[in-house]
């Protein structure tokens, strides 16, 4: 049949255009060809489904053709309207409410195929004509639907911790991890009921078992993200956009697509080595992270209180610190991000560069509530990229600078990592911005940063605390200058 | 406060009026003696417009509360008020009896050359930046006195070979002479009796004369710590070797203000006419025999020992600057209120390494300072300040543990062993299927592992633009008979596209403001990507939302 044809050779060269499009992306250079390539890809994939779909269409080519336009205007439609309007501080919401898209894609086409596979019994139903209704692919709809929908709500969770509409503590119920266990022991035993079900003759009660474990799954990945906390968020978006990976791959398994397979395992890896290179970034092990239950103990942590005196200090001192400054290095965090202030801050590099200041930023992996969350937001407020560093490459450089501006960073630049062997943090490799001759901590209050755990940062005495919005203390600097 | 700076000896003066603006912005009133900074090219006007009150009597500036000046008069303790505070240079070690007379007279004495080095007191560290400069003197006049020339040149009438210069001791002064003297082009050799900066002499271009007899371990502060007799004889020898093949000889020995002899007086005697010696160390009586401190002196066979102790004092304009800077630094430290108030907070460390008199007591010598900073973490964590953090979360918090490597071979295998079974069970064409999932995820972590970290964003949100490529499974769906699957599936495919779409937008509009210092935003990346992205969506069929990207970044100002 040529138009299968067709369809195959389009398949090979959108994976192929996928595959380029992700090694483009590793770098800045080529980053921007990559995006085109994924698109061109995504074109040429979706262009020839369509004319695969009208030919092999059961009802009238009309009909389906008029769907398939109604759901791309409205894909586009939502999705541009999103994408132009998010702000990038949100952007990690975004993302995570994007993967619970692909989720429920996944669990809503798990069933059309489980549907189309032992209900509709017809000989013909479009792209899987060619399956029976089999153990293997009763088993490839099973797993589908199961990934699917612990994808959906875990990123539905996510979403609602990152943008603040669920709170952001760990929910910590008796016993979880045996808990997650006998779901997935629950969801095993179900899918021997529901293979006996389906059987050989296809039935209509194996739907049951299918549902009862939708809910089971659905449950399960509520709870997989609810119980992580908030500071390991980025790990957990990661994780999540390899889940919605794998979900994809397991509809082209039921749909014997090669494409979705190839696509799917290439974001189901992608996300698991991004994921590894977080948490190794933290120290953590990535069973822990999935785990959960980080920062159990802030209440304990919190409630010691501060742990020496700190020293406050003014934007306009902080401005003839600058001035006098041949060296200055600005380490952002999440609170940059919640205060809005990164265009100030930009202005404000950009003001000490016209100065002769050596002005540079130094990013934390896990800055931020997404991995290289604080590299976007300075990119958007024009900060070149090249005076953007990462964490390796600027730590040796705190003794030689003058100044550094902590906007918003807590944990990130937290010296307990290293001296206190009985921090929760411990063994986190921070930024060591106290070997700089002076600190400035922008901060609204002394309270602690997403791990729970007090800060001697700001009691050093090279350490000035300067409380207040973000932005607000940036821009008076600036007025200062 | 009042701060005087009286400077009426010398051609150094303590603070520079940039350094006096730094003062003044902390809340003090600043006092200088008229023409204090004459010799160092500092107008009193420049003083005038940073704020400082100009006095002719350098009697008022004396009088102030706190007197900061470069050079100390015999009879300091005198012409200050009781109560008052001193900064300068003191030497508490080679002058006790001044430490002890400005303690009776109850004033609190702060020396600026006692600073404890750490890291974080660099920045006072006035001796360091006064031998900084001694030490680049010492062979600028050790090159006006030598017969020869320092870098070889090449004539028309044949070549010279460039001098030999030796350098004892790899201090801040010896360094700053080891690079002086290498820019002029000498050949300079240099020995340390601390075998750890062997590295720091070859980082300057000089040679390290390696001699391990004659080295001893590191002291505790940072400074040179006595030697053993045996270690004392052995380095004698080689210095009088190395000098006896030298032009010039840099002598930078001084051991918490006190000069061991370096160049016995036989040692000069086997050294050639002409040659050189410039003893650093002259402050503190001389590292050879032959010095007469504050002069210049020829010996029986013509070698001239110069013992100079006024070094920095011959770059009054730098050496001012500098030592300004760190005025101000420790003024600095020493106002937290920025009101013009001083306190002086002798749990630090750094406070109370400086402070030698206070409250009519003698407070040299301070307690040791250990320079190393691992053991400190440990009196930190003692004295309880994370205690309970430490036991609430002791099990999550452990760093990291590895898996031991079995265990990761054992679960290795036994993936593999189920993986081929349920391939084995499956049928062909899913066995297809397999082959190709297991090359994609190879594929996957190749693609991905270099990756740069700032990109992880967008990246994430291409790849979530990736999998919304489940779109194909569902309008493949869209076209069944059954009206509950197409219900579903067009429900799929409506979300699926959301994300397509939405994906690759946000990925373009992240990139577009990823840009380099060197660009600017229309730069030629822009031009490039916005046609490239029209003529991809025309393909998609619906709307032309792709051209709208171009604006959609909103406006950065």
């Amino acid at each position: 049949m040529t138009t299968t044809g067709l369809v195959q050779g389009a398949s090979v060269v959108a994976a192929v255009l996928f595959i380029l499009s992700l090694a483009g992306l590793s770098r800045q250079e080529t980053a921007r060809r990559g995006v085109n390539l994924g698109m061109a890809g995504m074109v040429l994939a979706l262009g020839a489904t369509i004319a695969l779909a009208l030919v092999r269409s059961e009802r009238p080519v009309g009909v389906t053709a008029a769907l398939i336009l109604l759901v791309l205007v409205v894909g586009a439609t939502v999705g541009t309207w999103r994408a132009r309007s998010v702000e990038m501080t949100q952007m990690p919401e975004l993302i995570a409410l994007l993967h619970s898209f692909v989720g429920l894609a996944a669990v809503l086409v798990g069933y059309g195929s489980f549907l189309t596979a032992f209900l509709g019994g017809t000989a013909a139903s479009g792209a899987n004509a060619d399956h029976g209704g089999d153990t293997v692919h009763a088993v490839e709809i099973y797993l589908g639907v199961l990934i699917g929908a612990v994808t959906f709500t875990g990123s539905l969770v996510a979403f609602g911790k990152l943008s603040g509409r669920l709170k952001s503590a760990p929910v910590t119920l008796p016993g979880r991890n045996w808990l997650n266990l006998a779901v997935v022991a629950a969801c095993a035993a179900l899918l021997a009921w529901y293979l006996t079900a389906a059987g050989p003759d296809g039935g209509g009660t194996a739907v049951l078992p299918l549902l009862l474990m939708t809910v089971l799954a659905l449950a399960l990945g509520w709870h997989l993200v609810a119980a992580i906390g908030g500071g390991d968020m980025p790990v957990v978006v990661s994780m999540l956009n390899s889940y919605s990976g794998w979900a994809a791959a397991a509809a082209g398994f039921m749909l014997g697509n090669d494409l979705l397979i190839i696509t799917g395992a290439l974001v189901g890896s992608s996300g698991a080595i991004l994921s590894y290179i977080m948490c190794r970034a933290m120290n953590r092990s990535f069973v822990s992270v999935i785990l959960g239950g980080f920062g159990t103990g802030p209440g304990a942590a919190a409630a010691d209180g501060p742990v020496g005196t700190h020293r406050e200090t003014t934007p306009d001192a902080v401005a003839s610190q600058l001035v006098g400054a041949r060296s200055v290095i600005i380490a952002p965090g999440y609170g940059m991000a919640v205060a809005k202030a990164q265009y100030p801050v930009a202005d404000l590099a950009a003001k000490l560069a016209e100065r002769g200041v050596r002005v540079r930023f130094a990013i934390h992996p896990v800055a931020g509530r997404l991995p290289g969350h604080m590299n976007v937001l300075l990119a958007e407020a024009k900060v070149p990229y090249d005076i953007v560093e990462g964490m390796d490459e600027i730590n040796g450089d705190f003794d030689g600078t003058d100044v550094v501006l902590v906007i918003g960073a807590n944990d990130t630049v937290n010296p307990a990592a290293q001296e206190d062997p009985g921090s929760p943090i411990a063994g986190m490799p921070v930024l060591e911005v106290w070997h700089a001759r002076d600190v400035v901590v922008f901060k609204r209050s002394m309270a602690t940063g997403y791990a729970g755990v007090q800060n001697p940062l700001f009691f050093k005495d090279n350490t000035g605390m300067l409380f207040g919005d973000a932005k607000d203390r940036v821009e008076d600097i600036i007025k200062a200058l | 406060m009042q701060i005087g700076i009286p400077d009426d000896a010398g051609p150094l003066v303590a603070a520079t009026p940039s350094a006096v603006g730094r003062l003044t912005a902390l809340g003090h009133d600043v006092v200088v003696t008229e023409g204090a900074g004459a010799a160092a090219g500092l107008p009193d006007d420049d003083y005038r417009a940073a704020g400082a009150l100009v006095v002719s009597d350098p009697a008022v500036a004396w009088e102030s509360d706190v007197v900061v000046c470069t050079v100390v008069p015999d009879d300091v303790q005198l012409r200050m008020r009781p109560g008052t505070t001193l900064v300068s240079r003191l030497a508490p070690a080679a002058h006790p009896d001044r430490i002890r007379a400005l303690a009776e007279r109850g004033i609190t004495a702060l020396a600026l050359d006692a600073v404890p080095r750490i890291s974080r007191a660099q920045s006072l560290d006035v001796l360091s930046v006064l031998s900084n400069v001694a030490g680049y003197r010492a062979v600028v006049e050790a090159a006006a006195e030598y017969s020869g020339m320092f870098g070889g040149q090449v004539t028309a009438a044949g070549s010279t070979r460039p001098a030999t210069v030796f350098v004892i001791g790899a201090g801040v002064a010896g360094l700053a002479a080891l690079g002086a003297a290498t820019a002029l082009g000498a050949r300079v050799r240099a020995f340390d009796v601390r075998p750890e900066v062997a590295e720091q002499i070859e980082s300057m271009g000089a040679e390290f004369v390696s001699e391990p007899e004659a080295q001893q371990q590191v002291s505790a502060d940072g400074y040179a710590a006595p030697l053993t007799d045996d270690q004392l004889a052995a380095a004698l020898r080689l210095y009088t070797r190395e000098a006896a093949a030298a032009d010039v000889v840099v002598t930078t020995a001084l051991v918490r203000g006190t000069a061991p002899t370096t160049l016995t007086a036989e040692a000069v005697a086997a050294m050639r006419p002409g040659s050189v010696i410039v003893d650093l160390a002259a402050p503190g009586g001389g590292n050879c025999e032959l010095t007469v401190p504050g002069e210049r002196v020829v010996s029986g066979n013509g070698v001239v020992v110069l013992g100079y102790t006024d070094l920095p004092a011959r770059m009054p304009r730098h050496t001012s600057e500098l030592y300004g800077t760190a005025v101000a630094n420790l003024l600095t430290l020493l106002t937290p209120g920025k009101d013009g108030e001083l306190q002086l907070d002798l749990d630090d460390v750094v406070q109370r390494g400086i402070t030698v008199a206070r409250g009519g007591e003698v407070l040299w010598p301070p307690p040791a300072v250990q320079v190393s900073a691992a053991p400190a973490p440990a009196a930190r964590a003692a004295d309880g300040t994370d205690g309970g953090a430490g036991a609430g979360t002791a099990g999550p918090g452990t760093p990291a543990r590895r898996r031991p490597a079995w265990l990761a071979g054992a679960l290795a295998v036994t993936g593999a062993v189920v993986g081929g079974l349920a391939v084995a069970a499956s049928p062909d064409e899913t066995v297809g299927h397999f082959t190709v999932l297991a090359l994609a995820v190879v594929v996957g972590f190749y693609v991905i592992r270099a990756v740069t970290h700032a990109l992880h964003t967008p990246l994430m949100s291409q790849t979530n633009a990736v999998s919304g490529i489940i779109l194909v499974g569902a309008l493949l769906q869209i076209g069944s008979s059954s009206l509950l699957v197409t219900v579903l599936a067009t429900i799929a495919a409506a979300v699926a596209s959301i994300n397509v779409f939405g994906g690759f937008l946000v990925t373009r509009r992240m990139l577009r403001m990823f840009r380099k210092a060197d660009d600017d935003g229309g730069g030629p990346g822009g031009r490039v990507t916005a046609p490239a992205g029209a003529a991809g969506k025309t393909g998609a069929g619906p709307s032309g939302a792709a051209g709208a990207t171009g604006t959609t970044g909103r406006s950065a100002r």
